[in-house]
């Protein structure tokens, strides 16, 4: 074989079901950096940095980034320089971050200086492709050093123009924000374990004054070389200032989506489908008799739930139509929020798919978030075709979505901040609604079980996943059916 | 991924009481199936009344399910239409543009800052996207009603007369935007200088009146080699200046914009805090984002931030011939045949006479595009959203077969094949949308080669050229050719290249008769040939 013949020659990767160059004897080359399912954006990491006095939002901004970035696929981790401090410092008062606290600033510049070395870590050995600096980052001169750092590193970002780091600064001046951040957030942290909520609401509060005194905010001028974004009083209003690529676009567009006003995410399933009753996965069966019960408590409930502006979303599959139509709601159809594609197997029972498919069967329990039916999709692909559910559902306030489990093991990964490995093994029975509502930094999540009968299709992963496995060891754990 | 486009398979046109002869509008298409008629006269009873769709009490026992019927050519869920006959308004399709009202966009700016250009672009985007979208640009209005241009004195301020006019042209263009709005347009881009507040607060106003959003979009900038640069590409061209040389022609339009300096008003962060809008600030480098109401606004704002002016070209093409190709099959994911193979050397030779610094490339997740770029031997990127249509049960089947097994089908596409779904596949309509990030990442890149497929080729192509819904399933995308695009003023330039590697022709062409009744061989009349 000439190399141009040889260039020609692919072969197909079995578990992501992605062509590769095969590179004759020996075997394919799994995966040459290009073979990944979604496009690679960032060849190099960044650092974003927050800026803001105390209580303006910042590890809420944080860490909700961060949760979207791992769950499109983007390794995300935040460094918080308050955890960094506790660990080094046990707190007393805010006299701490008096400005002219020498010793304490000490401190705080070797805690800074130590969670950055960390970030060095996290992307050089960890696999990290972005680091949140969580920090106030209030002055000019700290904001300089991390600038001057990340170049030092190397951490370049798009064609060089501009610096490698972005900025994301949150500016405050409305009390009533402030002092309901407080509430939430702050009255609880570890640094008030001690004190009741007076205590620590004044403390609080002199705390932020001493950060006022040295607070000097991106500037037009002076800093219009930096990349960054200004989040004025919670989203209504933004300055962004030199984006430099791909991610960081993302990124913009989702710190200009989401909100804070109070609200609640519905999830569920469809109810009971005849497939479901015969164990038979995908398809586009309707409602068994017992789904139809099913929809009828869904509306019920939900009218005792006595929502404002609800909306609610199903798939293009009849059995989530057939089920909002029991709701007596406008509802609106979703193609993205259409169960995952299982290919060649569409509507077999797993039996069969372990007669037909042992291989893809094995494979599939090996890897269940990266693998991918043959003409059909992977939850990786799942989870890429949801993004924009994402982005609605963070713009929307109350919503009750009515999807399938793949779609519904994506979502609530998504909202609960739930790994690669972890999704795919979420459990998410039939007639079970599920009620979201953002508290603090995450979720509190109830179940809501309409006291309706219906089949398991939760198959855990089994003992044994080795293509070599018996028969009976790939079916052990199947759920009943008909 | 870069995703924001939500379900494709609307009905959104429905909007407007739609008569198939219209075809001004956007994505407009008439439709037999009886079914999609009574749905959109429903939805659009739905959407007219903003109450409608929002929460209707409702007693009870009215939320008895209704029984489902699966749209014949879209293949979407429906319910069955009450017997007494009143419009459903409980259902309705994804649409991009959640608002019950329509949106007036408003451009801000000195001239030469680039309204023009944002407008049109904006409007090529959204009606791509599915958004029907019209732009109204002042200018003309008043070119229409002047007929002659003489010269900047016309933009003097204190040219009563002139002002007299450039109100009354306004005042007509707001007029047909209402027109527009209330005819089922969606989104209208009002694309005048509007430099003042008080102008600013006359069109505010006949928002309120008619129930309008409005969202304003200011360009600023004051590079004078970007204005330079402006001018020189697309107003020396303008019909304002045919007769002028260029240094008149230069010298006059800088006049020009010195009279409107004086009395600009830029947005203003405090006087203007109520206001919705995007402050453009040098082409880009920095954007002020104030007020977003919506789903429409924020995609506006996301696309606004994506786009960049810097010279590059977009290279399309579709993979090599494949096997199946040359069997006339359509769909599976074969591999190039001998032929096909050829052309990818070509196409390496090609892209290397092209002396492109930094070209991506991108190709799907099929085997034929990838071994294309194989041999072009640059690094590339694998979307599967590059993926060629699903054709659902019709893979890898010839024209023939499908006319044999699935002759319904074969004439529901061929009378709608910008909407038509596949059983079990998608629709064109699903392409776009799942080609959205796709085009998303196009605009922040700079030279990129694209290698995909027939469907898809003719999605992107749409987009950069601005075709219709109607046109954009029968654009002639040939295998071994590669097109050049290369933006140019308000458009995009097109160079054909044909890499003389003979290939099959794949291209089939909308036959005479596309009735469900039509004869097999009515059917396959415009079948290209295959072995």
């Amino acid at each position: 074989m000439t190399t141009d013949q040889e260039k020609n020659e692919l072969t197909q990767t079995p578990l992501l079901k992605i062509w590769v160059p095969w590179l004759g004897m020996g075997g394919c080359k799994l995966n040459r950096g290009r073979g990944s399912s979604v496009p690679q954006f960032t060849n190099s990491p960044t650092l974003i940095v927050m800026v803001g006095l105390p209580a303006r939002g910042k590890t809420y901004i944080s860490k909700k980034l961060t949760r979207y970035l791992n769950w499109i696929g983007v390794p995300t981790k935040v460094f918080n320089l308050g955890q960094y401090r506790r660990e080094v410092q046990s707190y007393k008062s805010f006299e701490f971050f008096r400005p002219d606290n020498e010793e304490a600033m000490q401190i705080r510049k070797a805690c800074a200086s130590n969670a950055l070395k960390d970030v060095v870590i996290y992307f050089s050995k960890e696999h990290g492709q972005v680091a949140v600096f969580d920090a106030t980052n209030t002055t000019r001169e700290r904001r300089v050093s991390i600038v001057s750092f990340a170049k030092e590193k190397g951490y370049k970002a798009g064609s060089g123009a501009g610096s490698p780091v972005f900025f994301v600064e949150s500016i405050c001046d409305d009390p009533d924000i402030i002092a309901q951040n407080i509430a939430d957030v702050k009255v609880s942290s570890p640094d008030y374990l001690n004190c009741d909520k007076e205590e620590a609401l004044a403390d609080f509060l002199k705390r932020i004054e001493c950060y006022k005194q040295t607070y000097v905010p991106l500037d037009d001028e002076k800093d219009r070389r930096l990349s960054y974004i200004k989040i004025f009083n919670v989203g209504s209003r933004y300055l962004v200032n030199c984006v430099q690529d791909h991610i960081q676009s993302r990124i913009v567009y989702y710190l200009m989506n989401i909100h804070v006003t109070p609200r609640s995410i519905y999830l569920s399933r469809h109810g009971e489908s005849n497939m479901n009753l015969l164990g038979r996965i995908g398809g586009d069966s309707g409602l068994s008799p017992r789904g139809h019960k099913y929809a009828t408590a869904l509306g019920t409930f939900i009218k005792s739930q006595h929502i404002k502006d609800l909306k609610v979303w199903t798939s293009h599959m009849k059995r989530t139509i057939q089920t909002a139509e029991h709701l007596g709601i406008p509802y609106e159809q979703w193609k993205a929020l259409n169960e995952i594609d299982a290919g060649v197997c569409e509507e077999m029972t797993y039996e069969e798919i372990q007669d037909n498919h042992p291989e893809e069967f094995a494979l599939r329990d090996q890897d269940k978030y990266r693998y991918r039916y043959p003409k059909g999709e992977s939850y990786e692909d799942l989870v890429h075709r949801l993004e924009p559910v994402i982005m609605e559902l963070e713009r929307q306030e109350n919503v009750l979505v009515v999807c399938h489990q793949a779609v519904m093991r994506c979502l609530l990964a998504y909202l609960l901040d739930k790994t690669a490995d972890e999704l795919p093994y979420l459990k998410c029975p039939l007639h079970t609604a599920l009620k979201l509502t953002p508290v603090a930094y995450g979720c509190k999540v109830e179940h809501v079980f309409l006291n309706i009968e219906a089949v398991n299709t939760h198959r855990e992963r089994p003992g044994n996943v080795d293509v070599s496995r018996d028969p009976e060891e790939a079916l052990k754990t199947i759920p009943d059916h008909f | 991924m870069v995703g924001t486009y939500h379900n494709g398979s609307s009905v959104h046109y429905a909007n407007h009481q739609q008569t198939s002869s219209n075809s001004t509008d956007a994505r407009q298409i008439s439709c037999n199936a009886p079914i999609e008629e009574r749905l959109r006269a429903t939805v659009a009873e739905a959407t007219m009344s903003s109450v409608a769709v929002g929460m209707e009490a409702r007693p009870s026992n009215a939320a008895t399910p209704r029984e489902l019927t699966q749209n014949p050519l879209k293949k979407i869920w429906m319910p069955l239409p009450c017997k007494n006959g009143l419009p459903d308004k409980r259902i309705c399709q994804r649409m991009v543009c959640m608002t019950n009202c329509p949106t007036l966009i408003v451009t801000v700016g000195l001239p030469a800052r680039g309204k023009t250009y944002i407008s049109k672009k904006l409007t090529r985007y959204l009606n791509w996207i599915g958004v029907p979208t019209k732009e109204f640009n002042v200018g003309q209005y008043r070119r229409e009603c002047l007929k002659i241009y003489k010269s900047f004195e016309f933009f003097r301020p204190d040219n009563e007369e002139g002002l007299k006019i450039r109100q009354q042209c306004a005042s007509a263009a707001l007029n047909d935007v209402r027109q527009y709005l209330a005819d089922g347009g969606q989104v209208a881009v009002f694309d005048a200088t509007n430099t003042t507040r008080e102008r600013r607060e006359t069109i505010t106003a006949f928002a309120e009146q008619n129930g309008f959003k409005v969202f304003f979009v200011e360009s600023v900038c004051e590079d004078p080699e970007v204005i330079a640069e402006n001018i020189v590409q697309v107003k020396l061209g303008s019909p304002d200046y045919t007769n002028c040389n260029t240094e008149e022609a230069m010298e006059d339009f800088k006049k020009r914009i010195k009279c409107y300096e004086n009395s600009y008003e830029t947005l203003d962060e405090v006087l203007d805090r109520h206001l919705s809008y995007i402050k453009i600030m040098d082409v880009g480098r920095r954007y002020l984002v104030n007020q977003v109401q919506d789903h429409i606004q924020s995609r506006i704002v996301y696309y606004l931030m994506n786009i960049h002016i810097t010279p590059r070209s977009i290279y399309l093409c579709r993979h090599g011939e494949s096997d199946l190709n040359v069997k006339g099959c359509i769909g599976g994911d074969s591999g190039l045949s001998p032929r096909g193979k050829e052309f990818a050397k070509y196409l390496h030779q090609f892209i290397q006479s092209q002396e492109i610094s930094d070209l991506k490339v991108w190709t799907s997740q099929m085997k034929r595009t990838i071994q294309t770029a194989e041999a072009v031997s640059v690094p590339y990127e694998q979307w599967k959203a590059l993926n060629e249509i699903d054709a659902g049960v019709c893979e890898e089947m010839m024209y023939e077969e499908i006319q044999q097994h699935y002759p319904l089908e074969f004439a529901m596409r061929d009378q709608d094949k910008y909407r038509y779904r596949y059983p079990k596949g998608e629709s064109y309509e699903d392409l776009v949308q799942r080609l959205e990030p796709v085009i998303m990442e196009l605009e922040r890149q700079e030279h990129v080669l694209v290698i995909c497929h027939q469907a898809v080729m003719r999605c992107l192509l749409a987009y950069f050229l601005d075709k219709t819904a109607e046109e954009l399933p029968y654009l002639k995308c040939p295998l071994h050719t590669v097109l050049k695009l290369t933006p140019v003023a308000y458009g995009c330039k097109v160079e054909s290249i044909y890499l003389n590697v003979d290939a099959v022709n794949t291209h089939r062409e909308r036959p005479e008769n596309v009735e469900v009744s039509r004869m097999a061989e009515e059917a396959l009349l415009t079948v290209p040939a295959h072995q």
